[in-house]
């Protein structure tokens, strides 16, 4: 198991956003989280590489292991992050050239070398599957990109500092159908080397790409388990009004 | 539109007008009383439209009239002196026979004074400004803010003041020279661009969106690096703008520099800057109270360089920040 949660509450100064979570993520799959809006599935998300030590008011008890190490013990907070890669919902490339956006985080951990950065860089590029698109575009800025074309630069960005797992806050929820279409695809092929956990509005998605599912309501974990089972047979009512679409 | 709210308008911007400056009210009255006609007999959209472009114009105009002033004087002179001779002239003798007007000691002596400001001002704002965006806890900003927003307000003369009882002892028993210098006239204007720069600086800082700061620290950059090499990068023409902005008020600043520059007319070199310098602005007001004739002409001169100056500082920054 990549995360293991355990009897973990959240609260956002007197409200409870996530009650009592207990949830195995393992290594080298794809889980997704779905649920409507405000359930919980971000804040949890975002409580795994600890973006959630940014929000004022905001309180956690229970406990969180990443490969059996307690991450809001005594630990490394920035090692973390390094670990625990991230992309947003919006893509949020820096207003900078291409180069230096994939370059930021590696030169932020002291690499100065520039024949070992660019390795990074052509090599990051690789891996989100953007570098024929874009090698020729370096020195251009990240803006003039396209939405998709930024997602991919962030995703590429996160894997800069190779790390161990990837959270994606509702990676292609601003973007079209062909873009969203090309994440997926490459969603599925960073499984290989990544724990991927993957936060959706669109349950379609989570039946494409994922290999587990948690169903969220209202701060509660509904429902988790393998995909096909839960999506075709839904061990709790609100599981199945929820994905039949009576609600949400 | 409320009709009380209209006569309010209306009065207020009369008597401002009329106690301020009264060339240019006349075509504001004029439109106003305009306005007041149609308001009443014809139309009260339309009159109200009429009383708001009079009050837009009326800035419109006072810049207009600034400028056909200073020209209408300021040109002959230069065309008579000579404009090649005006601007690269190294000796100011106006009480000479022939009168000498050459005015590059002080276009020399405000670049040094303006350079200098921005050497002690510029960073000096800049870190501050990124404290009191993303370092500085809420109580001590409740604190801060106010202090520097004091500091814009405080009279130039009040500054200049400070700049004679405390700088002009300091530099003249630290570095020497009688202490009236460019050095001591710097360090009182990056003391008086700081406001400007900061104020300008923590609202670009502020305004860069969250996300850039989020996707940096989510890369495991600590806070510090993710706001120098993150935030900080993409505030930059914002920040640009603020020290552009200080630049033009550096270069217009008159009399606290004025008290502190010691304004002997002399080219100085840079590394003469613990001697005194005169700036355009300073030129002007010195002199301006007994000249006449050629001399005078040549102070308004004076002023339509400087007036260049500070219309080039405004296009960059209109150009910087249009750019975002």
């Amino acid at each position: 198991m990549k995360f293991s949660i355990s009897n973990m509450d959240l609260f956002y100064g007197d409200f409870q956003a996530l009650k009592n979570i207990n949830i195995e993520i393992p290594a080298n799959e794809i889980t997704a989280f779905i649920g409507p809006s405000g359930c919980g599935k971000s804040t949890l998300i975002k409580s795994l590489n600890r973006m959630n030590d940014l929000t004022e008011g905001c309180k956690i008890t229970g406990e969180i292991f990443l490969d059996g190490e307690n991450i809001y013990g005594n630990i490394d907070v920035n090692a973390l992050r390094k670990r625990v890669g991230m992309v947003f919902q919006k893509p949020n490339p820096f207003p900078m050239s291409v180069y230096d956006n994939i370059a930021f985080a590696p030169r932020t951990h002291g690499i100065k070398s520039k024949f070992k950065l660019n390795e990074i860089v052509e090599k990051s590029l690789r891996d989100a599957a953007i570098w024929e698109e874009l090698k020729d575009r370096l020195k251009k800025s990240a803006l003039s990109l396209s939405g998709g074309q930024q997602q991919r630069l962030c995703i590429a960005r996160a894997l800069s500092v190779q790390p161990d797992v990837l959270l994606m806050d509702e990676p292609t929820s601003a973007l079209d159908p062909i873009s969203t279409a090309k994440i997926e695809e490459l969603v599925l092929k960073l499984k290989k080397d990544y724990t991927i956990v993957i936060v959706t509005h669109n349950m379609q998605q989570a039946v494409r790409i994922s290999d587990n599912t948690g169903f969220f309501l209202l701060g509660e974990l509904v429902e988790y388990g393998d995909t096909q089972q839960l999506f075709s047979v839904p061990a709790n009512k609100r599981t199945e009004d929820y994905i039949t679409g009576r609600f949400g | 539109m409320g009709k009380r709210a209209l006569i309010a308008v209306t009065a207020f911007s009369a008597i401002v007008w009329i106690i301020l400056f009264w060339i240019v009210p006349l075509p504001v009255i004029i439109l106003t009383v305009i306005a007041w006609i149609v308001l009443l007999i014809f139309n009260k959209e339309l009159g109200a439209k009429i009383l708001f472009i009079a009050s837009a114009s009326a800035a419109v105009i006072a810049v207009g009239l600034i400028c056909v002033f200073l020209f209408a004087q300021g040109i002959p002179a230069m065309l008579d002196i000579g404009v090649l001779n005006f601007l690269t002239g190294t000796d100011w003798r106006p009480t000479w026979n022939p009168p000498l007007y050459g005015i590059l000691p002080m276009i020399a002596g405000s670049l040094y004074v303006t350079a200098g400001a921005i050497l002690f001002g510029v960073p000096v704002g800049i870190f501050a400004a990124v404290f009191m965006a993303k370092f500085c806890p809420r109580r001590i900003h409740k604190v801060l803010k106010p202090a520097i927003n004091l500091l814009a307000g405080i009279p130039s003369v009040v500054y200049g003041y400070f700049g004679m009882v405390v700088l002009v002892p300091f530099v003249r028993e630290n570095f020497g020279g009688n202490g009236n210098s460019i050095l001591t006239a710097s360090m009182l204007l990056g003391m008086m661009i700081l406001p400007t720069i900061i104020t300008i600086s923590e609202h670009a800082i502020r305004a860069v969106p969250p996300e850039i700061y989020d996707g940096a620290v989510a890369l495991g950059a600590s806070h510090e690096s993710a706001t120098f090499k993150a935030v900080l990068p993409a505030a930059k023409s914002g920040v640009t703008a603020s020290v552009i902005l200080g630049i033009g008020r550096a270069v217009g600043e008159t009399m606290a520099v004025r008290m502190v520059a010691g304004n002997q007319a002399v080219m100085r070199m840079p590394h003469e800057f613990l001697s005194g310098t005169r700036t355009l602005t300073s030129n002007v007001v010195i002199e301006l109270g007994y000249a006449y004739g050629d001399h005078r002409a040549a102070l308004i001169a004076t002023g339509v360089v400087l007036f260049a100056f500070i219309l080039l500082i405004n296009t960059m920054f209109m150009r910087i920040r249009g750019r975002k």
